[in-house]
């Protein structure tokens, strides 16, 4: 019996086209746009101007207190301008815009293929240097690493898990990366451990990528403490809070982090570019990136630098197909529609996925009728018809007290609803309120 | 009349009498105290209970009125003057003038002049687009069309107008009570000061982008440039973030601004038209 | 390409389940009953269930049309189902008139004046039908037999079911007395089973309702909770009442399989908008009609209760919604 969250969960098709697809690094584009705020928390300061010639690897952008992460340039070149330029949401934010020239990379950035498995800092000098190489959650949260690692006080961590679950249709790139990077993976997954002070890590993995399980499997016995989970597959286990459920059987309480149960989680990109950042000096400026859908002649993992625009990648794969309707940045249950492709990869971009006209239009929205399962599909137990009407009738209060600040945004209940009402537009609406509601009520 | 039926008189009629004298000594006893002027200021309010005077309904405006020493900060909008002016009587006070006010969206993003560059196809509610991305243009500052604050006007003052995709204020009706500002995630709409005969004079324009941009992105956009703000005589114009912005409260109506405006940002409502010079010309000569 | 690209919120895909596809799924479920009732009832049958079914169509159709002016849903599927489902509780000779009149009340009252699908607090089908049944109780307890295509319509030989002699002879005699009685032909197991016996349309073939909870429960239109929890209910209240005194009542199983009990857990109570939304819910409101329908049939002047049972249970819905909310993840609230 593969191991499971027990509650929700839905299972939308697969589409794991792009799987037996190796990593391909893409050719450099012309320009790439590198936004300073690329995470969770303060948005980084440009430290470059206008006409500065940089390399791959040099820092452009300075964290700004603990909550935030450096931002390297990806190419060398030539700084064309710091200016509001518009990310994936279409809304503009300052960017530092380089003309690529050549590939010339800072000299301390190790660019060799070899492996080095050797660990030879302490779990501090660890925390720092993926503070300095601007490592960030690379499953889409981009939540800072290093905030992450740093334990608060009071609360223990015991355990590390690694997320290599993937659950989003289509997208790959953990999988390829678990199966050519496996050591650098393991390696990095021993830098984390460190770095936490635990002796122990689950490497979780859904059971549609058993070559992956296989291969990490043979190879993790040379590691010490790291053991390696199939899991059962099912939409949203790669949610951390499900994850942990599924691997060690501990609920993280509403409003809480795992560190309250003892545990971090780290995607498995993460625990490679940890890798990367440690022992080759490198820091997070590229990414493997996903760029699938039925439409499309050949589906690929691409390795692109951060900055590159996205209408490259797509150009690079062959052009949009005719049919094309809907571009997702992300996955096709939480991924953000695009809507222009002249907006950049950035560390979070896990896939750009491609959808025909006939997969990408709503159907007509009907009234609710009871059948309740969008309460059986969510995984964290809440009633989504509810807060719905909460979120319509303005009642906040009421949906405060019902929990909407527990959903995760995942998207089940939507998925499933047999009248196609639009659950989760209202329920993030509702959330948006009621999120201004807390600070409002805090700052008194 | 038989013996039932008079027992059945009498057994009910002393119930009800017995309910009322129990009803009347509770009523009397439990009565709450309240300032018997708050029911006749509240009498004179127009009960739209719209929230415009930034109370939760007339009940609680009227409360604070008489709790009040002076007007200060409460007015009601929909009722205007006159209304003030008869609570003013009713509390032997003297109630203060307040200039009405009108909403006005400034945005004249037709699809005419701002080119769509995507397709929404979520839920029609103008914050939930607002909260997902820039919109179906390159402006994201202007209007999303999806007529959130034409659901939030009480007072059928506000329709979509399918052909610009804009929101229209039917200023007859318009009370000046503010849902529909509220209601604008962008903040558009704005409350201005009424002129008269209806007229108005504003920058039609809330994008914030360099001039660059923000003409890409809509033919009638604001750029920054500041020619309307060197010829205004009233310092009614200021220029921040690559905007301007004309003060109704300083505003003289005296069409200087508008015609030097180099993309039309700034609408000029209700004037007569203005003479070419030809006609001028022509004035001058035949005098 | 120079089509513009589509932007909407988060999930872009969505499963392939539809309003529509569940209600014709509880149509193709009731087809064993209504083709096994056509069978035993003829033409009657085929009369009463197509007068209904289309009543509720059009009164559907013509509400929203004409008085609520918005966009008629008559095909959604769900007109249909409270179409056949009223039929089911009627007997077979009743006029098409009265059939017309209470899919009217089904449909106008007991759906549409509520805000149309979904908004409803009682099941529109139990609605119609009981108007139906205290307006016109005469002709809504006179129960034809059996007669296949050649019974007339009109003239059908009616007799009582056996739930109303069983009700007349409560503390009379055991229910072994009763089944030997030859003067009372009250059916016995095999015939309760397969249909040949007296009762409401959809109520007298246990078997062909069976087959349609199967057909539910294994394409997941519905789950085991409420039927069960009904019918587990009667079968320990009236095991109760039948092991202290076998002489004087009848055994679970007849209870089980007669009146409108399998019609109603099966199909009525189970009712997506009249009942509740969580599992512990269900559990308590199929306990609830369990209970009250052994009071009414076993204590109460009717002889039969799954009706009244079920609408009662039907206004208890919200409240245990409120308060039967599923498990949270993370039960435990941080603070700050």
């Amino acid at each position: 019996m593969l191991k499971t969250f027990p509650k929700g969960g839905v299972h939308p098709p697969e589409n794991k086209i792009s799987s037996g697809v190796p990593i391909e690094a893409m050719p450099l584009p012309e320009q790439v746009i590198i936004p300073v705020n690329q995470h969770l928390g303060a948005p980084a300061e440009a430290v470059v101007e206008k006409g500065e010639t940089v390399k791959a690897g040099q820092i452009i952008a300075r964290s700004k207190g603990f909550v935030s992460a450096n931002i390297h340039s990806s190419v060398s070149g030539k700084v064309l301008k710091v200016d509001k330029m518009p990310d994936a949401s279409g809304y503009k934010q300052t960017s530092v815009v380089i003309n690529v020239e050549g590939d010339e990379w800072l000299e301390t950035v190790d660019r060799s293929k070899e492996l080095k498995k050797n660990i030879s800092l302490s779990g501090e000098e660890i925390i720092k240097k993926c503070a300095e190489n601007g490592i960030v959650g690379m499953g889409g949260a981009t939540f800072p690493s290093h905030v992450k690692l740093s334990i608060p006080q009071g609360k223990k961590c015991d355990v590390l898990i690694i997320n290599g679950v993937e659950c989003e249709p289509y997208l790959t790139s953990d999988h390829r990366l678990m199966i050519e990077k496996p050591e650098e993976l393991l390696t990095g997954t021993s830098l984390l451990m460190k770095a936490l002070g635990v002796n122990r890590a689950f490497i979780g993995i859904e059971n549609n990528k058993k070559d992956a399980i296989d291969k990490l499997k043979g190879l993790a016995s040379s590691y010490d403490g790291i053991s390696i989970h199939a899991l059962k597959v099912k939409y949203p286990q790669g949610a951390e809070k499900q994850l942990i459920k599924a691997l060690i059987n501990r609920e993280v309480p509403s409003g809480g982090l795992p560190v309250d149960v003892g545990t971090v989680v780290h995607n498995a990109g993460t625990a490679f570019a940890v890798y990367e950042a440690v022992q080759k000096n490198k820091p997070l400026v590229e990414r493997v990136v996903t760029v699938s859908g039925k439409g499309l002649d050949k589906t690929l993992n691409l390795l692109a630098r951060i900055g590159t625009p996205v209408s490259k990648l797509i150009e690079y794969a062959g052009g949009l197909p005719e049919s094309t309707a809907k571009v997702v940045n992300g996955g096709p249950m939480m991924g953000k529609a695009l809507g222009s492709l002249e907006v950049p990869v950035t560390k979070g971009t896990s896939g750009i996925i491609i959808f025909r006209d006939e997969e990408s239009r709503r159907k007509e929205k009907g009234p609710c009728i009871r059948c309740a399962r969008c309460i059986s599909v969510c995984p964290m137990g809440l009633e989504p018809y509810l807060l719905m009407t909460l979120t319509e009738k303005e009642l906040y209060e009421r949906a405060e007290k019902d929990r909407i600040m527990d959903c995760m945004e995942c998207g089940s209940c939507s998925f499933t609803c047999p009248a196609n009402r639009p659950l989760l537009d209202y329920i993030r609406l509702g959330k948006a309120y009621v999120g201004k509601i807390i600070r409002e009520r805090k700052q008194k | 009349m038989s013996s039932v039926v008079l027992i059945t008189i009498i057994s009910l009629s002393l119930l009800g009498v017995i309910a009322a004298l129990i009803l009347y000594f509770v009523a009397s006893k439990f009565k709450v105290y309240e300032d018997p002027l708050i029911d006749e200021v509240e009498a004179a309010l127009p009960a739209a209970n719209c929230g415009g005077c930034g109370f939760a309904g007339c009940r609680n405006f009227a409360e604070a009125l008489v709790k009040s020493d002076t007007f200060e900060g409460l007015n009601c909008p929909v009722g205007g003057n006159e209304t003030m002016a008869l609570v003013a009587k009713i509390l032997g006070r003297e109630a203060p003038e307040v200039e009405p006010r009108v909403a006005v969206v400034r945005c004249n993003g037709t699809p005419g002049h701002r080119k769509k560059t995507s397709r929404y196809d979520g839920e029609l509610n103008c914050t939930i687009a607002h909260n997902l991305y820039r919109g179906e243009t390159d402006c994201q500052y202007g209007c999303l069309g999806l007529g959130e604050c034409v659901d939030a006007c009480d007072f059928d003052a506000m329709y979509m107008d399918s052909k610009t995709e804009l929101p229209v204020i039917i200023d007859d009706k318009c009370v000046a009570c503010g849902a529909c500002v509220r209601a604008c995630p962008r903040d558009i709409i704005e409350l201005r000061k009424r002129a008269r005969k209806d007229r108005k004079i504003f920058v039609s324009c809330v994008n914030k982008d360099k001039g660059g941009p923000a003409r890409k992105a809509c033919a009638v956009a604001c750029i920054g440039c500041g020619k309307c703000q060197e010829v205004c005589n009233f310092d009614a114009i200021t220029i921040e973030n690559n905007l301007a912005f004309i003060d109704s409260d300083k505003c003289k109506l005296c069409r200087k601004c508008e015609p030097v405006c180099p993309t039309g940002a700034i609408l000029e409502i209700n004037f007569p038209p203005r003479k070419s010079e030809q006609t001028k010309e022509a004035e001058k000569a035949e005098a | 390409m120079n089509k513009l690209l589509t932007v909407s919120p988060s999930p872009h895909e969505y499963s392939r389940e539809s309003t529509r596809k569940l209600m014709y799924g509880v149509v193709i479920a009731l087809a064993p009953a209504l083709l096994a009732t056509i069978w035993f009832f003829g033409w009657a049958a085929l009369i009463v269930t197509s007068v209904s079914v289309v009543s509720c169509i059009i009164f559907e159709y013509l509400i929203q049309k004409f008085i609520l002016r918005i966009k008629p849903t008559i095909t959604d599927g769900s007109a249909i189902v409270t179409g056949l489902l009223l039929a089911f509780c009627l007997p077979s000779n009743l006029p098409p008139g009265l059939v017309i009149l209470g899919a009217l009340v089904a449909i106008g009252i007991g759906k549409m004046t509520f805000g149309g699908l979904g908004n409803n607090p009682f099941n529109p089908a139990l609605v119609g039908r009981v108007f139906l049944f205290l307006s016109f109780p005469a002709q809504m307890t006179t129960w034809p037999l059996p007669g296949g295509f050649n019974a007339s319509f009109t003239d059908a030989l009616t007799g009582a079911t056996p739930l109303s002699i069983l009700n007349e002879n409560y503390d009379k005699a055991g229910i072994d007395v009763l089944m030997s009685d030859p003067e009372l032909s009250m059916p016995g197991y095999q015939e309760l089973f397969w249909g040949n016996m007296g009762g409401s349309l959809g109520e007298i073939a246990a078997f062909a309702l069976i087959i349609g909870l199967g057909y539910m429960l294994i394409r997941k239109i519905i789950t085991w909770h409420i039927p069960v929890s009904i019918l587990l209910t009667v079968t320990v209240f009236t095991g109760i009442l039948w092991l202290a005194r076998p002489e004087a009542n009848a055994d679970p199983l007849y209870h089980l399989m007669t009146g409108g009990l399998l019609l109603g857990a099966i199909f009525m109570a189970t009712d997506y908008v009249t009942s509740p939304m969580s599992k512990k819910g269900m559990i308590i409101y199929g306990t609830g009609i369990g209970v009250i329908t052994v009071l009414i049939r076993r204590f109460g002047a009717y002889p039969e209760g799954v009706q009244f049972a079920i609408l009662i249970m039907n206004a208890f819905t919200p409240l245990i919604n409120i308060y039967m909310k599923p498990k949270r993840f993370g039960e435990e609230v941080k603070n700050g």
